[in-house]
């Protein structure tokens, strides 16, 4: 098992250098370049640029160079622990990244705690009480659940909530609190505005969680050991939860690793759509304008996160269930 | 042969039992109609080709039909103090149902290899069946003596290295140890009825006979009554005191063992009977069959279920009434129109 | 009937089974989920409307005029005196507050339509001229809202029609163009084995752990901007299909390489039949079925992924119709506020996803035959 790990982890290094090449490549790949952007944005705006003056910046940031001097500039300093600087905004892209971070963990985090805790009772109580009429509602809703794409969901719930109730649900907080310091008052501001985006994060997320543990457990529960079970003369759902529950969470276990990456980046799409500080929008943002340092610096982290995360599912997986901790 | 224990009143009888199943596409009548009795220490051995219903009627006994499949009709009387108790009328998740599992009645089922959960240890599995039910002077057993009864009920059951194997999980036991440990846990609580599901048809041969005679020796040393399912005839032989005979949920015949072997009634016993081979028989002779095959359980036959096949069918009364369960003398019964002119009622 | 005839009569019937053939089978147990035979009634409904969405359109859906925006939905009344169908007329009057412009629609006068009447002309599949629409106005001046209209003025019902085509389609051959790379590099994997096999799998694992979201954005943000619609449409699809074939080549692999040990394989080996053969008539059959199941259940997923791109400006990009390009007109929750119908595309997604999903899972019970 150690032996595993050991391995994995001597892997990290030479994927997350062949990430770093592949990501590289897309962000050059569309033609042009962040000044190609920059000078059209200028030019909608009114104003212009000599070609001096372009060709100065160009060298300025190293975008004359060829693509592989670029990408070894930027893996030199990656290699030094810095993540360079943001052409758009010009600042540090780790300030930047840092000052969002914070703000999208706790969204996450709140929407991963909310999607298990609904899904899993919820599909237990289906698969053992299938055709009950509560496990039709229950279907149903799953079935429209993942049905309906995420943002559709943020936008019907922000119209219903401005239409029939006033509230204007953008952002994490209202303007007055937005600057302010942290108070009491800030934290209450915030909780209202966050169960909204923390709903529509996990509502996806749920149903096809509780789907899922459904279709798992009722696979258990057909199994011989559960007849063993009840033949020994132990409680109903004492015996559902501690034999076919226990396995029927064991392949959902392993998929927590995969939480760690949207821990960091959030739901790109609903962070856009409900405007909430997120590293999603960020990365957007950066994509479209070619900002290639920031762009780059977002999707290594997330890169290493995800191979980080997969290796804790698997860990996971190997901890809860013996069967696979002794083969490896 | 074992001796005959004398009669007292029976500690199980099943009576009229039927169980049915309801599908999308019909309804399966699973058991229909089975009565038998058991007696205190006695072996009874139920037998019959798959599909006949013996695991169903075993599950009824211990109200573990699943839904949609429900007992219809029929009682099953238990005798737990003086007067017998219907299972058929508790509750199956009540709590006197599931007293009585696994401290009275305890099922060894048919598959140790799924038997066991593959991510508990086997020793846990069987301290909480122990810690369900045993109790010692009116209170509960503690884990650490839960675990000492286990490791006695290992070296009773001929697991060797009982301290090892109590922590191992049970894929990583062979199929022998496994049928073992699973004997252990269902005489944990020193049960009066044992009901064994088929627990030698997935092992070996030789395994085999190594747990048949465990059986044995366990049922005589705590005295417990068994029911023994299986569609080997050979089993049947050394193990049962009384055999029933089973066909698509009707009981075809009944009686103490000897007789059923030596002296079949019904058309159904005699061709299983026959369709054993032997050593004894002509080399180049073919193995008698029985001819056709078994029905759809949608396709059921009318009249007795067997007379489709049956070399001796009696065609104005087997093809149109279901001929009834006769008693020809003690404990010898046989439910068929070639003894008696009994029919069910329509 | 006698109980002879009953005997018969079931005799019959296991006949039948016995000896109909793996997709009979698949149809009569299909048959008898009447949820997804309902859904796939609805789905063939959404691909008619996608091999002509020009004969469903009441008028130009790129025909904008500024003073008829957002037009209420105009519901569409059968009878008036026996058949004679019609719609309410719409008066709209400035509001002196807020300056907008505020439609009532008014029963008592009404617009007469006619179902199955001459219109625009149009080409079906660009190629046969034809000119018969579903509905169109008595009238010719008057324009009908069914569904309303948008912020330009557009007819949202015609620009549904035209989107519908162009999701639909997306979907569909996204999903075909996965599984054709899945199903070939997951049987060249399997069954040859070795190298190759070790090759086509560190690729797929390295795609697989390639964070998907950020890379389909990276990838559409990278399409030039001055492409032509049809070529951004067809990039999109090639760059959804590239990240779903790899679930499906895994799976075949898995399949393959079970199924080379199956005796039916080595029947047939030793009876001389060619690789090709083998892998051609004896194996691919045997998952047909599980793959036209999984494939059900990958389309709603490229629908859902097409139209989130489009929302977010990536995908399919105006002039072109898609329902994601719809839904963009509905990012602003003022604008919802005023008109709330902006928000029908997103419903027309969730029945077809829905559908696809329903009829996925029908397909999916159908065909597993160890589920009898």
């Amino acid at each position: 098992m150690t032996r595993y790990i050991v391995q994995r982890l001597l892997l990290l290094p030479f994927l997350l250098l062949v990430y770093s090449f592949v990501i590289f490549a897309i962000i050059h790949a569309p033609p042009g370049d962040f000044l190609t952007s920059y000078v059209a944005n200028l030019a909608s705006s009114g104003s212009t640029i000599t070609a001096e003056q372009l060709n100065a910046l160009r060298h300025e940031y190293g975008l004359d160079q060829p693509f592989v001097v670029q990408y070894l500039y930027w893996l030199r300093d990656l290699l030094h622990g810095n993540l360079g600087l943001s052409l758009e905004y010009q600042r540090p892209n780790a300030d930047l990244i840092r000052e969002q971070l914070g703000m999208t963990v706790a969204l996450a985090a709140m929407a991963f705690v909310l999607t298990w805790l609904i899904a899993v009772p919820v599909g237990i109580y289906s698969a053992t009480h299938q055709r009950s009429v509560l496990d039709h509602i229950f279907t149903v809703i799953n079935y429209v659940g993942v049905a309906t794409p995420n943002f559709m969901l943020a936008l019907i719930l922000m119209w219903l909530a401005f239409a029939y109730f006033g509230l204007s649900i953008t952002g994490l907080f209202s303007p007055a609190y937005a600057d302010a310091p942290w108070s009491m008052a800030r934290v209450v501001d915030l909780l209202e505005h966050i169960w909204l985006p923390a709903l529509v994060l996990g509502i996806g997320g749920t149903a096809r969680l509780a789907r899922i543990m459904r279709a798992n457990l009722l696979d258990e529960l057909n199994k011989p050991y559960v007849v063993t079970a009840r033949a020994k003369g132990m409680r109903e759902w004492r015996l559902v939860l501690r034999y076919p529950v226990r396995l029927a969470l064991n392949p959902l276990i392993s998929t927590i690793g995969w939480y760690l990456p949207q821990l960091f980046s959030g739901s790109l799409i609903v962070a856009t759509v409900m405007n909430l500080p997120n590293i999603g929008p960020l990365l957007l943002r950066a994509l479209v304008s070619q900002d290639m340092y920031l762009a780059g610096g977002i999707l290594l982290i997330y890169s290493f996160l995800t191979i980080v995360g997969t290796l804790l599912s698997d860990i996971a997986l190997a901890m809860m269930d013996p069967r696979i901790r002794m083969e490896t | 042969m074992h001796p005959t224990p004398t009669a007292t009143d029976p500690l199980l009888r099943v009576r009229d039992l039927r169980v049915s199943f309801p599908l999308d596409e019909g309804t399966v009548r699973a058991v229909d109609g089975v009565s038998f009795d058991v007696f205190p220490g006695q072996v009874v051995g139920i037998v019959g080709e798959s599909g006949c219903g013996k695991s169903v009627t075993m599950r009824a006994i211990l109200q573990l039909i699943d839904p949609p499949g429900r007992v219809t009709s029929g009682e099953i009387l238990y005798r737990q103090g003086t007067e017998p108790i219907d299972l058929v009328r508790l509750p199956p998740r009540g709590r006197e149902m599931r007293a009585l599992r696994g401290a009275e009645i305890a099922l060894i089922p048919q598959e140790p290899m799924a038997a066991f959960s593959p991510v508990h240890t086997v020793g846990a599995q069987i301290i909480e069946a122990i810690m369900l039910h045993a109790r010692q002077d009116g209170r509960k057993i503690g884990r650490e003596q839960a675990r000492a009864m286990t490791l006695d009920l290992f070296r009773d059951v001929g697991i060797s290295m009982a301290a090892q194997r109590i922590d191992a999980y049970s894929w990583q036991l062979s199929g022998g140890l496994r049928q073992r440990a699973m004997i252990a846990m269902a005489l944990s609580c020193k049960p009066r009825l044992l009901i064994a599901d088929e627990p030698t048809t997935a092992i070996d041969v030789t395994t085999q006979a190594q747990i048949l005679a465990l059986l044995r020796e366990l049922q005589h040393k705590y005295q417990m009554a068994v029911i023994f399912i299986t569609h080997d005839l050979g089993v049947i032989a050394r193990m049962a005191n009384y055999v029933v005979v089973m066909y698509l949920g009707r009981v075809m015949e009944e009686g103490p063992v000897d007789d059923i072997f030596h002296a079949p009634l019904h058309p159904y016993t005699r061709a299983l009977l026959r369709s054993i081979p032997s050593l004894k028989t002509e080399t180049r002779t073919a193995l008698p069959v029985i001819a056709g095959t078994l029905p759809h359980p949608f396709n059921r036959p009318p009249g007795c279920p067997f007379h489709p096949r049956c070399e001796d069918m009696l065609p104005k009364h087997c093809a149109t009434a279901v001929p009834a369960l006769h008693e020809l003398g003690p404990r010898r019964s046989v439910s068929c129109f070639l003894h008696s002119d009994l029919a069910e009622p329509a | 009937m006698s109980d002879a005839q009953a005997i018969a009569v079931g005799a019959v019937a296991e006949d039948r089974i016995a000896v109909a053939s793996n997709w009979q089978l698949v149809w009569w147990r299909f048959r008898r989920h009447h949820l997804a035979m309902v859904c796939a009634g609805i789905l063939i409904c959404m691909y008619i409307v996608v091999l002509c969405p020009d004969f469903f359109c009441t008028q130009n859906p790129e025909q904008t005029d500024a003073r008829q925006a957002f037009i209420p939905v105009q519901t569409l009344h059968l009878f008036d005196d026996g058949w004679n169908p019609w719609v309410p007329s719409i008066a709209g009057k400035r509001n002196p507050v807020t300056l907008r412009m505020e439609w009532t629609t008014d029963p008592r006068r009404k617009v007469h339509v006619r179902l199955l009447a001459s219109g625009a002309p149009y080409r079906v599949f660009g190629l046969f001229p034809a000119n018969i629409h579903l509905l169109q106005a008595v009238d010719p001046g008057q324009r009908v809202f069914l569904l309303g209209s948008d912020r330009l003025g557009r007819d949202q019902w015609s620009r549904i029609m035209r989107g519908t085509q162009t999701s639909m389609t997306v979907g569909l051959v996204a999903v075909t163009l996965s599984v054709i790379f899945g199903v070939v590099l997951g049987g060249i994997s399997g069954y040859f084995g070795g190298v190759i096999d070790l090759v086509i799998q560190r690729l797929i694992e390295l795609l697989q752990s390639v964070p998907t979201i950020p890379i389909w954005l990276a990838l559409s943000a990278a399409l030039p901007r001055d492409w032509t619609p049809i070529q951004v449409f067809f990039a999109i699809t090639v760059i959804l299909s590239l990240i779903g074939w790899t679930t499906l080549a895994r799976e075949v692999r898995g399949r393959f390489l079970a199924l080379r040990e199956e005796d039916f394989v080595l029947a047939a080996r030793l009876a001389g039949c060619g690789r090709m053969r083998i892998i051609l008539r004896h194996m691919v059959p045997t998952f047909m079925s599980h793959i036209i199941a999984t494939s059900s259940l990958a389309i709603p997923v490229m629908i859902i992924n097409e139209t989130s791109l489009s929302f977010l400006g990536l995908g399919i990009r105006p002039p072109a119709i898609s329902w994601g390009v719809l839904l963009q007109e509905a990012q602003n929750i003022q604008t919802l506020a005023l008109a709330p119908w902006l928000l029908i595309p997103g419903g027309v997604v969730i029945v077809a996803v829905l559908a696809f999903n329903l009829v996925g899972d029908g397909l999916r019970d159908a065909s597993d035959p160890y589920s009898h």
